[in-house]
Protein backbone atom coordinates (compact mmCIF):
# COMPACT_ATOMS: atom_id res chain seq x y z
CA UNK A 1 0.00 0.00 0.00
CA UNK A 2 2.92 2.29 0.67
CA UNK A 3 4.64 1.37 -2.10
CA UNK A 4 1.88 1.83 -4.11
CA UNK A 5 1.15 5.67 -2.90
CA UNK A 6 4.96 6.02 -3.24
CA UNK A 7 4.46 4.94 -6.83
CA UNK A 8 1.36 7.53 -7.89
CA UNK A 9 3.30 9.85 -6.24
CA UNK A 10 6.30 9.45 -8.48
CA UNK A 11 4.12 9.33 -11.33
CA UNK A 12 1.92 12.37 -10.65
CA UNK A 13 5.40 14.37 -9.90
CA UNK A 14 6.90 12.73 -13.30
CA UNK A 15 3.71 14.24 -15.00
CA UNK A 16 3.96 17.45 -13.25
CA UNK A 17 7.51 18.17 -14.21
CA UNK A 18 6.44 17.41 -17.89
CA UNK A 19 3.46 19.89 -17.74
CA UNK A 20 5.67 22.53 -16.12
CA UNK A 21 8.23 22.39 -18.94
CA UNK A 22 5.66 22.46 -21.87
CA UNK A 23 4.11 25.83 -19.94
CA UNK A 24 7.81 26.94 -19.48
CA UNK A 25 8.61 26.71 -23.01
CA UNK A 26 5.91 26.39 -25.55
CA UNK A 27 3.22 28.34 -23.88
CA UNK A 28 4.32 31.12 -22.24
CA UNK A 29 5.41 33.98 -24.06
CA UNK A 30 8.60 36.13 -24.70
CA UNK A 31 9.22 38.65 -22.38
CA UNK A 32 8.42 42.11 -23.76
CA UNK A 33 11.88 43.09 -22.72
CA UNK A 34 13.91 40.08 -22.31
CA UNK A 35 12.58 37.93 -25.29
CA UNK A 36 13.56 34.12 -24.57
CA UNK A 37 16.52 33.89 -21.61
CA UNK A 38 13.54 35.44 -19.45
CA UNK A 39 12.10 31.64 -19.22
CA UNK A 40 15.03 30.80 -16.71
CA UNK A 41 12.76 32.65 -14.23
CA UNK A 42 10.69 29.06 -14.11
CA UNK A 43 13.80 27.07 -12.85
CA UNK A 44 15.09 30.01 -10.99
CA UNK A 45 12.19 30.83 -8.66
CA UNK A 46 11.13 27.59 -7.53
CA UNK A 47 14.49 26.59 -7.09
CA UNK A 48 14.62 29.39 -5.02
CA UNK A 49 11.64 28.58 -3.17
CA UNK A 50 12.12 25.53 -2.35
CA UNK A 51 15.84 26.31 -1.02
CA UNK A 52 14.60 28.67 1.65
CA UNK A 53 11.70 26.28 2.69
CA UNK A 54 13.93 23.29 3.14
CA UNK A 55 16.57 25.22 5.37
CA UNK A 56 13.56 26.33 7.32
CA UNK A 57 12.68 23.00 7.58
CA UNK A 58 16.40 22.07 8.65
CA UNK A 59 15.85 25.15 11.40
CA UNK A 60 12.90 23.16 12.71
CA UNK A 61 14.72 19.87 12.75
CA UNK A 62 17.71 21.28 14.40
CA UNK A 63 15.58 22.96 16.97
CA UNK A 64 13.66 20.00 17.79
CA UNK A 65 16.73 18.12 17.84
CA UNK A 66 18.22 20.18 20.62
CA UNK A 67 14.32 19.95 22.48
CA UNK A 68 14.23 16.74 22.24
CA UNK A 69 16.95 14.83 22.87
CA UNK A 70 17.04 14.74 26.78
CA UNK A 71 13.58 12.92 26.88
CA UNK A 72 12.61 11.34 23.82
CA UNK A 73 15.77 9.75 22.09
CA UNK A 74 13.45 8.37 19.12
CA UNK A 75 11.50 11.57 18.39
CA UNK A 76 14.72 13.51 17.85
CA UNK A 77 16.95 11.36 15.55
CA UNK A 78 14.04 11.74 13.34
CA UNK A 79 14.28 15.63 13.95
CA UNK A 80 17.59 15.46 13.22
CA UNK A 81 17.27 13.01 10.37
CA UNK A 82 14.96 15.91 8.84
CA UNK A 83 17.38 18.79 9.64
CA UNK A 84 19.86 16.89 7.45
CA UNK A 85 17.73 15.89 4.68
CA UNK A 86 17.03 19.30 4.83
CA UNK A 87 20.21 20.91 4.82
CA UNK A 88 21.44 18.67 2.28
CA UNK A 89 18.85 18.87 -0.51
CA UNK A 90 18.54 23.03 0.30
CA UNK A 91 22.39 22.96 -0.99
CA UNK A 92 21.26 21.19 -3.88
CA UNK A 93 18.04 23.27 -4.75
CA UNK A 94 20.68 26.03 -3.46
CA UNK A 95 23.13 25.23 -6.06
CA UNK A 96 20.70 25.82 -8.77
CA UNK A 97 19.57 29.13 -8.24
CA UNK A 98 23.41 29.70 -8.08
CA UNK A 99 24.38 28.31 -11.36
CA UNK A 100 20.58 29.77 -13.29
CA UNK A 101 21.34 32.97 -11.62
CA UNK A 102 24.51 34.11 -13.04
CA UNK A 103 23.08 32.46 -16.72
CA UNK A 104 20.48 34.85 -16.29
CA UNK A 105 22.20 37.80 -15.37
CA UNK A 106 25.03 37.87 -18.26
CA UNK A 107 22.26 38.47 -20.64
CA UNK A 108 20.02 40.84 -18.52
CA UNK A 109 22.24 42.74 -16.65
CA UNK A 110 25.77 42.14 -18.93
CA UNK A 111 27.15 41.18 -15.85
CA UNK A 112 27.99 37.31 -14.54
CA UNK A 113 27.85 38.49 -10.93
CA UNK A 114 27.47 41.08 -8.50
CA UNK A 115 27.30 41.80 -4.62
CA UNK A 116 23.76 42.46 -3.97
CA UNK A 117 21.52 41.85 -1.24
CA UNK A 118 19.87 39.05 -2.54
CA UNK A 119 22.72 37.48 -4.41
CA UNK A 120 25.17 37.63 -1.43
CA UNK A 121 22.63 36.37 1.75
CA UNK A 122 21.64 33.56 -1.15
CA UNK A 123 25.34 32.40 -1.52
CA UNK A 124 26.38 32.97 1.90
CA UNK A 125 23.22 30.81 2.86
CA UNK A 126 24.71 27.95 0.95
CA UNK A 127 28.61 28.98 2.53
CA UNK A 128 27.04 28.56 5.84
CA UNK A 129 24.72 24.87 4.69
CA UNK A 130 27.99 23.57 3.51
CA UNK A 131 30.10 24.16 6.44
CA UNK A 132 26.83 23.00 7.85
CA UNK A 133 27.39 19.60 6.14
CA UNK A 134 31.07 19.62 6.54
CA UNK A 135 30.52 19.46 10.57
CA UNK A 136 28.46 16.73 10.23
CA UNK A 137 31.36 14.89 8.47
CA UNK A 138 34.17 16.10 10.69
CA UNK A 139 32.58 15.01 13.61
CA UNK A 140 32.57 11.01 15.20
CA UNK A 141 29.96 9.85 17.52
CA UNK A 142 26.87 10.70 18.95
CA UNK A 143 28.05 14.21 20.05
CA UNK A 144 27.69 15.24 16.22
CA UNK A 145 24.12 16.00 16.38
CA UNK A 146 24.06 18.08 18.98
CA UNK A 147 26.65 20.15 18.00
CA UNK A 148 25.37 20.26 14.15
CA UNK A 149 22.05 21.28 15.47
CA UNK A 150 23.78 24.39 17.28
CA UNK A 151 25.21 25.60 14.38
CA UNK A 152 22.14 24.92 12.15
CA UNK A 153 20.50 27.70 14.37
CA UNK A 154 23.23 29.94 14.35
CA UNK A 155 23.39 29.62 10.55
CA UNK A 156 19.83 29.83 10.53
CA UNK A 157 20.32 33.20 12.87
CA UNK A 158 22.65 34.82 10.67
CA UNK A 159 20.61 34.78 7.60
CA UNK A 160 18.40 38.09 8.59
CA UNK A 161 21.80 39.83 9.24
CA UNK A 162 23.20 39.31 5.84
CA UNK A 163 20.24 40.36 4.02
CA UNK A 164 19.79 43.58 5.96
CA UNK A 165 23.56 44.27 5.80
CA UNK A 166 24.09 43.74 1.94
CA UNK A 167 20.32 45.50 1.23
CA UNK A 168 21.90 48.78 3.44
CA UNK A 169 24.94 48.02 1.09
CA UNK A 170 23.24 47.85 -2.53
CA UNK A 171 20.32 45.88 -4.20
CA UNK A 172 20.72 45.60 -7.86
CA UNK A 173 18.22 42.34 -8.16
CA UNK A 174 15.05 42.41 -9.86
CA UNK A 175 12.65 44.20 -7.73
CA UNK A 176 9.37 41.45 -6.16
CA UNK A 177 7.68 40.92 -9.34
CA UNK A 178 4.39 40.31 -7.68
CA UNK A 179 2.93 42.91 -5.44
CA UNK A 180 5.25 45.68 -5.94
CA UNK A 181 4.31 48.90 -8.02
CA UNK A 182 1.65 49.44 -10.49
CA UNK A 183 4.52 48.85 -13.32
CA UNK A 184 5.52 45.08 -11.84
CA UNK A 185 2.75 42.04 -12.03
CA UNK A 186 3.30 39.38 -15.32
CA UNK A 187 1.49 38.13 -18.36
CA UNK A 188 -1.27 35.65 -16.75
CA UNK A 189 0.24 33.15 -19.18
CA UNK A 190 3.47 33.55 -17.75
CA UNK A 191 2.13 33.30 -14.47
CA UNK A 192 0.01 29.66 -15.04
CA UNK A 193 3.69 28.32 -16.43
CA UNK A 194 5.39 30.18 -12.65
CA UNK A 195 3.07 27.69 -10.72
CA UNK A 196 3.10 25.17 -12.20
CA UNK A 197 6.64 24.95 -12.11
CA UNK A 198 6.24 26.15 -8.81
CA UNK A 199 4.31 23.28 -7.79
CA UNK A 200 6.06 21.14 -10.37
CA UNK A 201 9.60 21.58 -8.74
CA UNK A 202 7.99 21.53 -4.53
CA UNK A 203 6.71 17.68 -5.58
CA UNK A 204 9.98 16.82 -6.80
CA UNK A 205 11.87 18.27 -4.14
CA UNK A 206 9.26 16.83 -1.35
CA UNK A 207 10.04 13.94 -2.94
CA UNK A 208 13.97 13.86 -2.63
CA UNK A 209 13.49 15.00 0.63
CA UNK A 210 11.62 12.55 1.74
CA UNK A 211 14.10 9.71 -0.06
CA UNK A 212 17.17 11.52 1.91
CA UNK A 213 14.95 11.71 5.17
CA UNK A 214 14.18 7.39 4.58
CA UNK A 215 18.22 6.63 3.91
CA UNK A 216 19.11 8.44 6.94
CA UNK A 217 16.43 6.68 9.01
CA UNK A 218 17.75 3.14 8.10
CA UNK A 219 21.31 4.48 8.76
CA UNK A 220 20.41 5.49 12.08
CA UNK A 221 18.64 1.88 12.64
CA UNK A 222 21.98 0.26 11.34
CA UNK A 223 24.42 2.23 13.33
CA UNK A 224 21.77 1.98 16.50
CA UNK A 225 21.97 -2.24 15.81
CA UNK A 226 25.90 -2.30 15.27
CA UNK A 227 26.10 -0.70 19.14
CA UNK A 228 24.26 -2.95 20.32
CA UNK A 229 25.72 -6.16 18.60
CA UNK A 230 29.26 -4.60 19.79
CA UNK A 231 28.04 -4.13 23.34
CA UNK A 232 26.11 -7.73 23.75
CA UNK A 233 29.56 -8.84 22.02
CA UNK B 1 31.08 39.34 37.34
CA UNK B 2 31.04 35.69 39.59
CA UNK B 3 34.13 34.42 41.26
CA UNK B 4 34.42 31.46 38.44
CA UNK B 5 34.58 33.64 35.94
CA UNK B 6 37.27 35.90 37.74
CA UNK B 7 39.07 32.61 38.03
CA UNK B 8 39.03 31.64 34.88
CA UNK B 9 40.07 34.89 33.49
CA UNK B 10 42.64 34.91 35.67
CA UNK B 11 44.22 31.61 35.10
CA UNK B 12 44.24 32.31 31.44
CA UNK B 13 46.12 36.06 31.65
CA UNK B 14 48.43 34.46 34.07
CA UNK B 15 49.50 31.24 31.30
CA UNK B 16 49.34 33.81 28.54
CA UNK B 17 51.39 35.97 30.74
CA UNK B 18 53.88 33.31 31.12
CA UNK B 19 53.99 32.04 27.96
CA UNK B 20 52.82 34.96 25.41
CA UNK B 21 52.09 32.15 22.93
CA UNK B 22 49.02 33.72 21.55
CA UNK B 23 49.73 36.76 21.20
CA UNK B 24 53.50 36.39 19.88
CA UNK B 25 52.44 34.03 17.22
CA UNK B 26 49.04 36.35 16.54
CA UNK B 27 51.39 39.36 16.02
CA UNK B 28 53.97 37.57 13.51
CA UNK B 29 51.22 36.60 11.46
CA UNK B 30 49.10 39.30 11.37
CA UNK B 31 52.46 41.52 10.47
CA UNK B 32 52.85 38.97 7.47
CA UNK B 33 49.59 39.25 6.03
CA UNK B 34 50.30 42.81 6.16
CA UNK B 35 53.32 42.68 4.47
CA UNK B 36 52.08 40.09 1.63
CA UNK B 37 48.89 42.34 0.87
CA UNK B 38 50.86 45.30 0.61
CA UNK B 39 53.37 42.99 -2.01
CA UNK B 40 50.71 41.20 -3.69
CA UNK B 41 48.67 45.12 -4.17
CA UNK B 42 51.74 47.43 -4.20
CA UNK B 43 49.17 50.13 -2.16
CA UNK B 44 49.57 53.87 -2.35
CA UNK B 45 47.50 56.77 -2.39
CA UNK B 46 43.88 57.33 -2.91
CA UNK B 47 43.76 53.01 -3.51
CA UNK B 48 45.66 52.21 -0.37
CA UNK B 49 42.82 53.84 1.72
CA UNK B 50 40.46 52.24 0.19
CA UNK B 51 41.86 48.72 0.55
CA UNK B 52 43.26 49.24 3.87
CA UNK B 53 39.73 48.87 5.68
CA UNK B 54 39.71 45.28 4.35
CA UNK B 55 43.46 44.41 4.84
CA UNK B 56 43.47 45.11 8.47
CA UNK B 57 39.76 43.32 9.27
CA UNK B 58 41.55 39.94 7.35
CA UNK B 59 44.93 40.56 9.08
CA UNK B 60 43.13 40.69 12.24
CA UNK B 61 40.76 37.67 11.24
CA UNK B 62 43.52 35.42 10.16
CA UNK B 63 45.82 36.12 12.89
CA UNK B 64 43.45 35.08 15.75
CA UNK B 65 42.73 31.41 14.22
CA UNK B 66 45.41 30.59 16.12
CA UNK B 67 44.83 31.82 19.48
CA UNK B 68 41.42 30.70 19.37
CA UNK B 69 42.38 27.05 18.32
CA UNK B 70 45.13 27.25 21.24
CA UNK B 71 42.12 28.39 23.59
CA UNK B 72 40.38 25.31 23.89
CA UNK B 73 43.38 22.66 22.90
CA UNK B 74 45.24 23.85 26.10
CA UNK B 75 41.67 22.55 28.04
CA UNK B 76 42.03 19.35 26.51
CA UNK B 77 45.24 18.21 27.68
CA UNK B 78 44.98 16.48 31.00
CA UNK B 79 41.41 16.02 30.41
CA UNK B 80 40.98 19.49 31.86
CA UNK B 81 37.48 19.96 29.60
CA UNK B 82 36.04 16.99 31.29
CA UNK B 83 36.81 18.36 34.84
CA UNK B 84 35.36 21.60 33.75
CA UNK B 85 32.45 19.67 32.77
CA UNK B 86 32.17 17.97 35.82
CA UNK B 87 32.62 21.56 37.92
CA UNK B 88 29.92 22.75 39.27
CA UNK B 89 29.38 26.00 37.54
CA UNK B 90 27.54 27.65 34.71
CA UNK B 91 29.57 26.88 31.26
CA UNK B 92 28.73 30.50 30.44
CA UNK B 93 31.30 31.63 32.94
CA UNK B 94 34.10 29.73 31.66
CA UNK B 95 32.86 30.53 28.16
CA UNK B 96 32.33 34.19 29.27
CA UNK B 97 36.30 34.35 30.33
CA UNK B 98 37.56 32.95 27.21
CA UNK B 99 36.17 35.44 25.32
CA UNK B 100 37.18 38.68 27.85
CA UNK B 101 40.92 37.27 27.94
CA UNK B 102 40.98 36.54 23.91
CA UNK B 103 39.37 40.03 22.91
CA UNK B 104 42.66 41.19 24.94
CA UNK B 105 45.21 39.38 23.63
CA UNK B 106 43.49 40.53 19.92
CA UNK B 107 43.01 44.17 21.14
CA UNK B 108 46.80 43.93 21.86
CA UNK B 109 47.82 42.46 18.84
CA UNK B 110 45.64 45.27 16.55
CA UNK B 111 47.30 48.47 18.87
CA UNK B 112 50.80 46.94 18.34
CA UNK B 113 50.04 46.38 14.68
CA UNK B 114 48.09 49.98 14.13
CA UNK B 115 51.38 51.85 13.75
CA UNK B 116 53.18 49.26 11.67
CA UNK B 117 50.08 49.56 9.04
CA UNK B 118 49.97 53.31 9.04
CA UNK B 119 53.48 53.52 8.20
CA UNK B 120 53.27 51.01 5.22
CA UNK B 121 50.10 51.88 3.70
CA UNK B 122 51.11 55.48 4.15
CA UNK B 123 47.75 56.06 5.85
CA UNK B 124 46.04 59.58 7.11
CA UNK B 125 42.49 59.24 9.13
CA UNK B 126 40.43 61.46 7.07
CA UNK B 127 37.23 60.84 9.03
CA UNK B 128 36.52 61.17 12.66
CA UNK B 129 39.38 58.71 13.82
CA UNK B 130 37.78 58.66 17.31
CA UNK B 131 35.23 56.06 16.10
CA UNK B 132 37.91 53.48 15.13
CA UNK B 133 37.92 53.11 19.04
CA UNK B 134 34.56 51.87 18.34
CA UNK B 135 34.61 49.97 15.07
CA UNK B 136 37.50 47.59 16.30
CA UNK B 137 36.20 46.50 19.49
CA UNK B 138 32.58 46.04 18.39
CA UNK B 139 34.39 43.95 15.30
CA UNK B 140 36.78 42.20 17.50
CA UNK B 141 33.97 41.12 20.16
CA UNK B 142 32.30 39.84 16.93
CA UNK B 143 34.92 37.95 15.76
CA UNK B 144 36.33 36.68 19.37
CA UNK B 145 32.94 35.93 21.18
CA UNK B 146 31.65 33.76 17.39
CA UNK B 147 35.48 32.10 17.40
CA UNK B 148 35.33 31.59 21.12
CA UNK B 149 32.11 29.59 20.72
CA UNK B 150 33.05 27.59 17.28
CA UNK B 151 36.70 26.80 18.67
CA UNK B 152 34.54 24.68 21.45
CA UNK B 153 32.46 23.27 19.29
CA UNK B 154 35.24 21.98 16.46
CA UNK B 155 37.51 20.62 18.90
CA UNK B 156 35.63 17.78 18.96
CA UNK B 157 36.01 17.28 15.14
CA UNK B 158 39.05 14.71 14.03
CA UNK B 159 41.01 17.31 12.37
CA UNK B 160 40.22 20.39 14.61
CA UNK B 161 41.87 23.18 13.71
CA UNK B 162 41.15 23.02 9.97
CA UNK B 163 37.32 22.63 11.07
CA UNK B 164 37.30 25.79 12.92
CA UNK B 165 37.78 28.34 9.89
CA UNK B 166 35.30 26.52 8.14
CA UNK B 167 32.53 27.07 9.83
CA UNK B 168 33.42 30.52 11.59
CA UNK B 169 33.80 32.78 8.68
CA UNK B 170 30.57 31.98 6.93
CA UNK B 171 29.28 32.99 9.82
CA UNK B 172 30.84 35.86 10.60
CA UNK B 173 30.55 37.41 7.17
CA UNK B 174 28.19 40.15 7.69
CA UNK B 175 30.35 41.47 10.61
CA UNK B 176 33.32 41.04 8.82
CA UNK B 177 31.46 43.00 5.55
CA UNK B 178 30.06 46.11 8.58
CA UNK B 179 33.83 46.09 10.04
CA UNK B 180 35.42 46.87 6.32
CA UNK B 181 33.07 49.12 5.52
CA UNK B 182 32.94 51.28 8.40
CA UNK B 183 36.82 51.57 9.06
CA UNK B 184 37.05 52.10 5.17
CA UNK B 185 34.49 54.82 5.65
CA UNK B 186 36.61 56.27 8.52
CA UNK B 187 39.95 55.98 6.68
CA UNK B 188 38.25 57.38 3.41
CA UNK B 189 36.20 60.46 5.05
CA UNK B 190 33.29 59.16 2.32
CA UNK B 191 30.05 58.54 3.48
CA UNK B 192 28.35 57.75 7.24
CA UNK B 193 30.18 54.51 9.09
CA UNK B 194 27.01 55.06 12.18
CA UNK B 195 24.87 52.41 10.30
CA UNK B 196 27.77 50.18 10.05
CA UNK B 197 28.53 50.56 13.83
CA UNK B 198 24.89 49.90 14.74
CA UNK B 199 24.71 46.25 13.12
CA UNK B 200 28.09 45.75 14.25
CA UNK B 201 26.67 46.44 17.57
CA UNK B 202 22.91 44.45 17.15
CA UNK B 203 25.17 41.36 15.56
CA UNK B 204 27.66 41.47 19.00
CA UNK B 205 24.23 41.41 20.86
CA UNK B 206 22.33 38.88 18.91
CA UNK B 207 25.27 36.43 18.81
CA UNK B 208 26.53 37.01 22.23
CA UNK B 209 23.08 36.26 23.77
CA UNK B 210 23.19 32.73 21.64
CA UNK B 211 26.04 31.75 22.41
CA UNK B 212 25.71 32.10 25.99
CA UNK B 213 22.52 30.29 26.04
CA UNK B 214 23.94 27.44 23.99
CA UNK B 215 26.97 27.28 25.35
CA UNK B 216 26.06 24.16 28.09
CA UNK B 217 24.74 22.60 25.41
CA UNK B 218 27.86 22.56 23.27
CA UNK B 219 29.88 21.94 26.46
CA UNK B 220 28.37 18.76 27.34
CA UNK B 221 27.25 17.85 24.09
CA UNK B 222 28.35 13.71 24.09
Amino acid sequence: MKKLAIGIYVAITAALLVWGFYQAVFVAPADAMQGEVYRIIFYHVPSASVAFLFFAISLIGSIGFLALRRNQAGRAQAADAWALAGAEVGVVFCTVVLITGPIWGRRAWGIWWTWDARLTTTLVLWLIYVSYLLLRRFVAGPQMQTLAAVLGIFGALDVPIVYMSNRWWRTQHPAPVFGGDSSSGMDPAMVKALMWNMGAWLAWGLLILFLRYRVERQHQKFAERDAMEALEA
Amino acid sequence: MTSALWSHLVKDLRIEWRSREAVNSMLFFALLVVVLFSLAFSPRGAFSQEISGGVICVATLFASMSALNQAWAREIRHQVLDAQRMAPTPGADLFLAKVLANFLFVSIVQLVLAPVFLVFYNLRVEGQAWMLALVLPLGTWALVANGTFFAALSIRSRNRELLLPLILFPIFMPALLAMVLATGSILTGDGDPTLWIKLLAGYDIIFTTVSLLLFDVVLHAE
